[in-house]
């Protein structure tokens, strides 16, 4: 079996005094989808937060236990290296404003200082825009601002941008949550072309998104993992009795 | 019955003297652009604008020398305060919850009141004794001490107005915090902060008292940054309070383009913070 | 820039020293910048002690009650010019509180939108963009002349120039600040205690009166205060217009001096150290002044803006 490409070991997270992750123990293989779940408060953001270690952002955010890269412990490296080989889409589309949607996915490149000619931007721009679903609709107007296009566009924009750099990892932060339902089901038939090219965690509160959608889910409750495991077997025979109570639709 | 028409009268009455006291204060702007206009526009010609100011008696005098003084003295302030009060203006907003930011914000209110004239003593004190001369240079520092807390507010101001998600979406692809706060963040506040830093320009353009020990004035052009300059409101402040009526036209003239300097400004930087605004 | 090859742990640690480097740096710059306007401020607060201390050695407390200011004899006492500061001040906030509040009330409350709220609005803009010098110049060929036909037709000494002409100025130019100030609290009064007062019958005028000024009062305060410190530290209008008498004023028509004016008049022309010392002096009392002022200012808006948040 191929080694996985994330793997979570023993990890705690605080916020100060308050403990909101424990013992998170967690592998993800190769170019399948996981999806995280729970009710709020749970900690599934604050878990997809450590993975890139955008929690740092939070002052009196400490964590406790190992991440893994393959075989890089994230912690060790240095958190910029970190955050460009793993991608994070956010629950609300953010384009840049002040970028056109060509600008706005090789943004990764341009920001970071990295020169790249001609012809090899103009074949990432077409590449990623075309894995995130949006290249025909976006190909003749790549020169105008990324803010005018409709929501699930931008998502996918935020998309494109995010696999221009060609992550190993991608995060997906309840990406659906500000979407019109066309647009949400656009965004899974697209998570699930993309597994064949990168590996994806997704935060979701949808339920029959993550049935759709995934491989394998995890069930957060009150910062714990409660369980894990392929999805077709956990929504028919969870076998904890919160998970099943949370897939009833008995709490939140 | 009674008392309620008493009531409806004294409601309509205060109303009356709201609108009477508040327009009455239209009164003073009109008196005074209508009287600078009237002054003032016979004064312009094109000597007038690049003639050097001429003794009395002699006909012909200009304010080019003003002019470029103002100019140049812009220049020096700007290049002061815009670095140090955009620097300022993102510590304030990105170390907010620090005691030490506080404590510079306290700073940054206590020195946009501190009165223009005391501003020129201290540029004197630290600059025009140490050098041994006026100088366009401690004018230039003097009106830069003036701009900052204006360059700094605005600063401030414009970005608490941008979403935090642009800040994580930068920081998500691996962008470091430097180049996300320079090339993504400013940029995203361009106009407000142009906005800020035009306003603060035309606050100064304007000011005298601080120029008085600083930039000192200079009947003839000058460009050197080590010896004293002239500048339009000092030329104002010269020649409206001599007692030569012909200085007195010149001094018109020359208020004249000053508030149409300021004028302008202020006009540009409306336009900018409406046009320029970047949409979230 | 090295071409990305994207075997991320090749290009690890080379990158790694210089991302943690460069963002250090940039914090850096960030708080040297902060840093930068404290020091400033302290800065000035201790040259002017500093050079204030032959006149405070010389004269004590008697600076701020003495009656003579005579370079010749060497007596400096700058009560004249508190005098002055104060009555042209205090004067100038009288006459400019029934303006600025109108103008506060009706842009709050009556007309938040539409032509005559812009024009207005406009108007107050604009007149806190004239220079002081324009103002000043303005003052003092044609307002001068009123004041002295004024001054002729009662009986008073037909100065023209004196402590009120500079009140006058000095009220049409603080003008904007309290009312741009007062009209933003005022608006900001909740609609729906106001809905309480007109569903229980009473008039747009009582409302005004009883509910939104008692809600809008420490802002308004505020405002007022601000006008004050505005007020305390103009120079040039001032100077033009009052007549620069080093005497105590006589009378509110009487010419005199403030603070501020008297170091314009003479700061380039001190001789001897101790001349220049009191006008450093009387500098440090109106930066002392003002600065007060304006930390009382700020805490009624912290105030302000603590009650309105219940």
């Amino acid at each position: 079996m191929e080694s996985p490409v994330l793997r979570i070991k023993d990890l705690y997270a605080y916020y100060g005094e308050k403990t909101i992750l424990k013992d998170i123990n967690l592998s993800v293989p190769k170019n399948k989808a996981i999806a995280i779940m729970g009710p709020s408060g749970c900690g599934k953001t604050t878990l997809i937060r450590c993975i890139n270690r955008l929690h740092e952002l939070v002052p009196d955010a400490k964590v406790v236990g190992k991440i893994y890269l393959y075989d890089d412990d994230i912690y060790k490296l240095d958190r910029i290296l970190v955050r460009r080989r793993i991608g994070m889409v956010f629950q609300r589309p953010n384009p840049f404003p002040t970028m056109s949607i060509y600008e706005n996915v090789i943004a990764g490149y341009k920001l970071n200082g990295i020169r790249l000619s001609r012809t090899e931007r103009d074949n990432i721009v077409e590449e990623s825009l075309k894995k995130a679903a949006l290249w025909d609709e976006v190909k003749d107007s790549l020169y105008k601002r990324g803010t005018f296009l409709s929501g699930g566009q931008q998502q996918r924009l935020c998309i494109a941008r995010t696999l221009a750099m060609k992550p190993e990892l991608l995060l997906l932060d309840e990406p659906t949550s500000a979407l019109d339902p066309k647009a949400t089901l656009r965004i899974e038939e697209l998570i699930s072309k993309l597994k064949e090219s990168v590996t994806i965690v997704l935060v979701t509160h949808n339920i029959a998104q993550a049935s759709r959608v995934s491989d394998y889910t995890a069930f957060l409750y009150l910062g714990e993992l409660i369980e894990f495991g392929p999805t077709g077997k956990m929504f028919t025979v969870p076998e904890d009795k919160r998970t099943e109570e949370y897939l009833t639709g008995k709490f939140g | 019955m009674n008392l309620l028409k008493i009531r409806t009268f004294k409601d309509k009455l205060f109303l009356s003297f709201v609108l009477l006291f508040a327009l009455s204060s239209i009164l003073p702007l009109f008196f005074i652009i209508f009287y600078l206009t009237k002054q003032g526009i016979s004064a312009i010609n094109w000597h007038f604008l690049v003639n050097l100011p001429k003794p009395v008696g002699e006909t012909g005098g200009g304010i080019s020398n003003a002019i470029v003084g103002t100019f140049l003295l812009v220049i020096l302030a700007s290049a002061f305060a815009i670095p140090i009060g955009i620097g300022a203006g993102v510590y304030l907003f990105e170390f907010r919850r620090s005691k030490l930011a506080n404590v510079v914000r306290l700073s940054v209110d206590i020195l946009q009141g501190i009165p223009s004239i005391v501003i020129g003593i201290i540029a004197y004190l630290w600059v025009v004794k140490r050098m041994g001369s006026f100088s366009a240079l401690s004018g230039g520092i003097a009106l830069g001490v003036m701009m900052l807390p204006i360059v700094i507010k605005s600063t401030e101001e414009t970005l608490k107005l941008i979403p935090y998600s642009l800040k994580e979406a930068s920081l998500a692809l691996g962008v470091t915090y430097q180049r996300t706060i320079l090339k993504v963040i400013l940029p995203a506040g361009l106009s407000g902060i142009l906005t800020g830093v035009l306003i603060s320009i035309a606050r100064i353009a304007g000011e005298t008292a601080p120029l008085l020990f600083t930039a000192f004035g200079n009947p003839f052009m000058n460009i050197n940054l080590f010896k004293p300059i002239n500048s339009l409101p000092l030329l104002i402040y010269n020649y409206a309070t001599s007692p030569y009526p012909e200085w007195h036209k010149l001094a018109w003239g020359a208020s004249f383009i000053l508030i149409i300097f300021v004028l302008l400004l202020n006009f540009i930087a409306k336009g900018i913070a409406k046009r320029w605004k970047v949409q979230f | 820039m090295r071409r990305v090859l994207f075997s991320g742990k090749f290009i690890g640690v080379i990158q790694r020293e210089a991302n943690i480097d460069s963002d250090r740096a940039f914090k850096n710059i960030l708080y040297i910048s902060g840093i930068i306007v404290l020091i400033l401020v302290l800065g000035i607060f201790v040259s002017l002690t500093l050079n204030s201390f032959p006149s405070i050695k010389a004269f004590g407390m008697r600076f701020l009650t003495g009656k003579e200011w005579d370079p010749v004899s060497r007596e400096f006492g700058a009560l004249p010019f508190i005098i002055g500061t104060f009555l042209t001040s205090f004067i100038a906030l009288l006459i400019s509180i029934p303006f600025s509040l109108a103008i506060s009330i009706l842009l709050g409350e009556y007309y938040k939108k539409g032509i005559l709220s812009s024009t207005l609005n406009t108007t107050i803009e604009l007149l806190s963009g004239i220079p002081s010098i324009i103002y000043g110049f303005w003052g003092l060929f044609v307002l001068v002349p009123i004041v002295r036909a004024f001054e002729i037709k009662f009986g008073i000494s037909p100065y023209g120039v004196g402590i009120v002409t500079s009140a006058i100025i000095l009220a049409i130019m603080i003008i904007p600040y309290s009312a741009s100030l007062g009209r933003e609290v005022i608006s900001l009064v909740p609609a729906d205690i106001k809905e309480a007062a007109y569903s229980l019958g009473a008039t747009r005028y009582e409302v005004v009166r009883d509910v939104v000024m008692p809600y809008a009062r420490s802002g308004i305060f505020a405002g007022f205060l601000l006008s004050l410190g505005r007020a305390l530290g103009e120079t040039m209008a001032v100077t033009m217009v009052i007549g620069n008498s080093n005497l105590l004023p006589s009378s509110i028509f009487a010419p005199g001096n403030t603070m501020a004016s008297v170091i314009a008049n003479e700061f380039t022309e001190a001789t001897g150290n101790l001349y220049f010392s009191a006008l450093i002096e009387v500098g440090m009392v109106l930066f002392l002044l003002t600065t007060v002022i304006n930390i009382i200012g700020r805490i009624a808006i912290k105030k302000m803006a603590f009650e309105g948040g219940q």
